[in-house]
């Protein structure tokens, strides 16, 4: 990687991603603006896009795809951590039974019990 | 071995180039990991006594609700007015407030910085045998970040309606609304406090990771490193990945505080009858989850570092080595990786479901494993050897059966269906205190006994040190476990009267209702006995001082006579550390190895002579 | 005293110093967002139907400033080959124009901020709301305004829709049916609460104004650091260029992370 040859590789490269995150960028607010029947999947399309954007921004730009080891464990642990935070704090709300009903949406319509007891 | 000379005198002209600093430069804004150590060290102390007084001033209120307290009182009306101490009684804000920021300044402003970043920043290097951290500045701005924090903290103290009054733990909605008569308020300081303190730790956290990785010495594989450091390193991840998390919780309650969002304030909410000016929709678990998330990790950062310093005196002190090294390391990097998923055992009355109370009551259980494991590991090193007891062993020893009580009183707390009784009492703070007070701060004062020759050149007095001990041993007890009888009674902790307010009467029918009477006349013994605890820190504070003057002088670099590369600098170290470049042939604790002709063997001495 | 590894690369571990630290660091700043966004999602799965704002943001606005920070991302890496090819003259011109995207990209979101701070939305008393702009476009105004005002009426300019309306968003195209910028005439005892969209109007605002301002001040940071680099900091190519050179190497690490960050936010914020 240090020596010029690779870095001149590399440049190329570069250029290739940055068309890639180009073209995604596009594609996600076309998908946005062709709006889809399903909320989910215009979701789901415009995180896959970013993640995939995402990932070329770290992988090339960032060049985790050559990184030395240390690195790596270091970004392992903090994508398990990520991971914990997020994952189980959402778990955690949604386990409880206190919270998902009553007090957080206090005010509701007075058509909303209706709907748990068909 | 010429080349070896002229690189030593090129060492020393280096060294006597330094020596040119100025006062500010050498002192003050100091890039010398040992200096900021000791930077670290001196306020860190400052805060853990300022705390304490905190602390002292409450046990009267409790003692003796709604007195004067005397001596202070006066000097507390005169310093914050009529509201906080109409005639030198404690008021239940000033109360609050004391109760808020002795939580607050004990662990962000007093241990945390002692036990991870002076003994941290003094002693790992040494001990990895690097010359430097390996970001200096940054080292310097973390001193600075965490000063920051301790004077917007301190000051708070002083604005109109006071410090911070909702708990260290700063719950919302509670903390948002505490204090709307004052904007900014106490909370609002405590806020940017954090901040600073947040970020003086992640720096602090990446010099660590990075010189520990980084910069030791040739020879100094990850399973020579003496446990001190494995400790400082796994405390350092913690800080790292757990402490921003508390970052983004504290931005987003200062834009409750001050932006008028409603981050954690929820639909419907009423203030005296009214709803509040907000937009509502927010969570105020989202803040209980934010905040344990850092909170649980941060009880390791707390503990990990005394535990390090620990094992390091009792190896040397034991003349053999630790028994179960690897089984040391290993366990102290499973309670790091373990101890990010069990935040939510501080939640368990948050109404929370049953399968995720079970899966943090079943990591929380698990957690406790590794400890056993360390506290066995050290007990066991002790077995056949010809102890040493000397003040610093005699606090690493009163660690171990401290902590353990501290520890295993922790498992009712883990358990979700005990800890329904038991959550927010005193059982709860003679949990965490056990592990803390005569746990971690007996373990920071036996690093400060037993480091203070390499820092100063001096010892301390070994006679005054045991006074300090034994009193110091005794008064603790005498503190903290009448509070596990008084919590399993019922009466809940932040009681503004002691919960003379629940005192148990006779009920016909029912038998006694609230807590027995005996319980809360614990609370007088309780507070005299934390009042002697404060007289007991007198010898220690003077034989401190009075030590770097007339403390006996040190006749060799290694006055311990210990393995660890700390002891091979020159004393005090220099600028640069080491004299001469070194390197490592062996484990950290090989003590009494048969066939040699002294009881230790230090690292960095080769086999070849 | 010399610390090592400044520049020589650790044989263990191949690296030097400033690499492991910018990856800790990154690794916090990692954690930082990971819990913003957290809570983006719980408040947002947290938010009754019909309650959480959309389509307020203007998104072409967002898509090009998401293009801005993905053009200043390759000219930070290209301006790094170009030190590693020693080429300093590519590299001053490559980070000249990351500096010229920085300042744009924050100059865009400020003008993107201003827009809300003059949009409202009004809860009327009867339960019906509504979005527009107040005569005048002033800023900040809340309840309070209408009392420390001492206003009886305020005139507005409705949006054609609401966001909470079930109507697609997209069908009116052009608003040609709906008198949308027609001014009028709103009595202050029917205005249960006025509320530009600041930080206060809604969870959604206040966690797109905490995420935004966050991410805003690292770009502000980064580019201070870029443009010292630039600028003064340029020297040490001079002196050290390896070690000039692991400089930009490390602040553009720091540069990519906040491109990738907006990478999420902008999705996430503007579209979803």
């Amino acid at each position: 990687m240090n020596d010029p040859q690779h870095v001149a590789k590399h440049v190329k490269t570069y250029l290739v991603v940055f068309g890639a995150l180009i073209l995604g960028t596009i594609l996600t607010v076309a998908v946005y603006f062709k709006h889809f029947e399903s909320v989910a999947l215009a979701i789901a399309i415009a995180l896959i896009i970013a993640t995939v954007k995402a990932s070329l921004v770290a992988g090339f730009f960032m060049h985790l795809v050559s990184e030395r080891k240390t690195i790596y464990v270091i970004m392992a642990f903090t994508a398990f951590f990520f991971v914990g935070l997020m994952a189980l704090t959402i778990w955690a709300m949604n386990d409880s039974p206190a919270m998902s009903g009553s007090t957080q949406r206090a005010p509701h319509p007075v058509a909303a019990p209706a709907h748990h007891v068909p | 071995m010429q080349p070896t000379t002229t690189e030593t005198q090129h060492h020393a002209a280096h060294g006597a180039h330094h020596e040119e600093l100025g006062f500010w430069r050498k002192y003050i804004f100091s890039t010398d990991h040992k200096v900021i150590g000791v930077q670290y060290g001196l306020t860190g102390l400052l805060f853990l006594f300022f705390g304490f007084c905190l602390m002292l001033l409450m046990r009267w209120q409790i003692a003796y609700p709604g007195k004067k307290i005397p001596i202070v009182g006066e000097l507390l009306l005169k310093v914050l007015g009529d509201e906080m101490a109409n005639g030198g009684v404690m008021q239940p804000d000033l109360y609050n407030a004391f109760g808020a920021m002795h939580g607050t300044i004990m662990v962000f402003l007093a241990i945390v910085p002692i036990a991870f970043a002076a003994f941290g920043n003094f002693v790992v290097p040494l001990q990895i045998g690097a010359p430097d951290m390996a970001f200096p500045r940054v080292n310097m701005a973390s001193y600075q970040a965490y000063f920051m924090g301790g004077v917007v903290m301190f000051f708070s103290f002083f604005i109109p309606g006071g410090a911070a009054r909702s708990g260290w733990t700063s719950y919302s909605p509670l903390a948002t609304l505490a204090d709307p008569a004052h904007h900014p308020n106490g909370q609002t300081f405590w806020i940017l406090g954090m901040v600073f303190l947040i970020t003086s730790s992640l720096l602090g956290a990446v010099n660590f990771i990075a010189t520990i990785i980084q910069l030791r010495a040739k020879g100094m594989t990850w399973m020579r490193l003496p446990f001190f450091v494995w400790a400082q390193f796994v405390t350092a991840f913690l800080l790292l990945l757990a402490f921003p998390p508390l970052e983004a919780a504290a931005v987003m309650q200062l834009m409750d505080n001050v932006a008028g969002t409603s981050f954690f304030l929820p639909t419907g909410l009423m203030v005296n009858g009214n709803p509040p000016p907000i937009s509502g929709g927010g969570s105020p678990l989202l803040w209980q989850h934010l905040f344990w998330f850092l909170g649980h990790p941060e009880v390791y950062v707390l503990i990990l570092p005394a535990m390090g310093i620990v094992c390091e005196i009792i190896a040397n002190n034991t003349r053999k080595p630790i028994w179960g090294y690897k089984s040391l390391v290993y366990s102290v990097l499973c309670i790091g990786f373990l101890s990010f998923i069990v935040w939510a055992h501080h939640m368990y009355l948050t109404g929370m479901g049953t399968k995720i109370a079970t899966f943090f009551q079943t990591t929380t259980m698990i957690i406790s494993i590794p400890s056993v494991i360390i506290l066995t590991c050290l007990f066991i090193s002790l077995w056949g050897g010809s102890i040493r007891f000397n003040t610093p062993m005699l606090f690493a020893l009163a660690f171990m059966p401290m902590f353990g009580i501290g520890g295993l009183t922790g498992l009712p707390l883990g358990f979700n269906f005990t800890d329904l009784h038991l959550h927010d009492t005193y059982y709860v703070i003679a949990h965490f205190h056990y592990v803390v007070a005569p746990g971690t701060i007996f373990g920071l004062f036996a690093g400060i006994y037993y480091w203070y020759p390499k820092a100063t050149g001096r010892c301390m007095s070994e006679f005054w040190g045991k006074v300090h001990f034994w009193s110091s041993l005794i008064f603790m007890n005498l503190i903290f476990q009448p509070m596990f009888a008084q919590g399993m009674a019922g009466l809940g902790r932040r009681m503004y009267d002691g919960g003379a307010t629940y005192a148990g009467f006779d009920d016909p029918a029912l038998g006694v209702v609230g807590v027995p009477q005996i319980f809360i006349d614990m609370n007088r013994h309780i507070s005299w006995a934390a009042w002697c605890l404060g007289l007991a820190q007198i010898p220690f504070i003077i034989n401190f001082f009075l030590s770097m003057k007339q403390g006996r002088k040190v006749t060799s670099d290694n006055p311990w006579e210990s393995t660890t590369l700390e002891w091979q600098t020159p004393t005090p170290p220099p600028h640069g550390n080491f004299d001469k470049p070194l390197e490592v042939y062996r484990g950290p604790y090989e003590y009494s190895v048969p066939g040699k002709s002294r009881d230790f063997t230090p690292q960095s001495e080769s086999d070849k002579h | 005293m010399d610390i090592p590894f400044t520049v020589k690369l650790r044989d263990d571990t191949n690296l030097y110093n400033a690499k492991v630290g910018i990856w800790l660091f990154l690794g916090s700043e990692v954690m930082l967002f990971g819990a913003l966004f957290s809570s983006y999602i719980l408040l947002r799965v947290g938010a009754p139907a019909g309650t959480w704002p959309h389509g307020l943001l203007n998104v072409p606005i967002g898509a090009f400033n998401t293009i801005v920070l993905i053009v200043s991302s390759v000219t930070v890496v290209m301006s790094w080959a170009s030190l590693k090819l020693g080429n300093p003259g590519k590299f001053r011109f490559y980070q000249a124009i990351t500096l010229l995207c920085a300042l744009s990209f924050l100059t865009i979101k400020s003008f993107e901020y201003r827009d809300k701070f003059t949009h409202y939305e009004i809860w009327k008393t009867d339960g019906t709301r509504m979005t527009g702009h107040i005569e005048g476009s002033p800023y900040f105004w809340s309840t309070r305004t209408l009392k420390d005002k001492k206003l009886d009426q305020v005139v507005f300019h409705p949006d054609p829709h609401h966001y909470a309306e079930p109507v697609q968003r997209h069908e009116a195209g052009g608003g040609a049916e709906h008198e949308g910028h027609a001014a009028i005439s709103v009595p202050a005892s029917e205005i249960a609460r006025l509320s530009a969209f600041v930080p206060a109007h809604s969870t959604y605002f206040a966690i797109y104004f905490t995420l935004t301002a966050l991410h805003g001040l690292h770009v502000f940071g980064g580019a201070l650091v870029i443009g010292y680099l630039w600028g003064p900091g340029a020297k040490l190519w001079k002196t050290d260029p390896e070690r000039f050179t692991n400089r930009i190497e490390i602040s553009g690490l720091f540069w990519h992370f906040v491109d990738l960050v907006w990478i999420f936010l902008f999705p996430v914020l503007y579209l979803l």
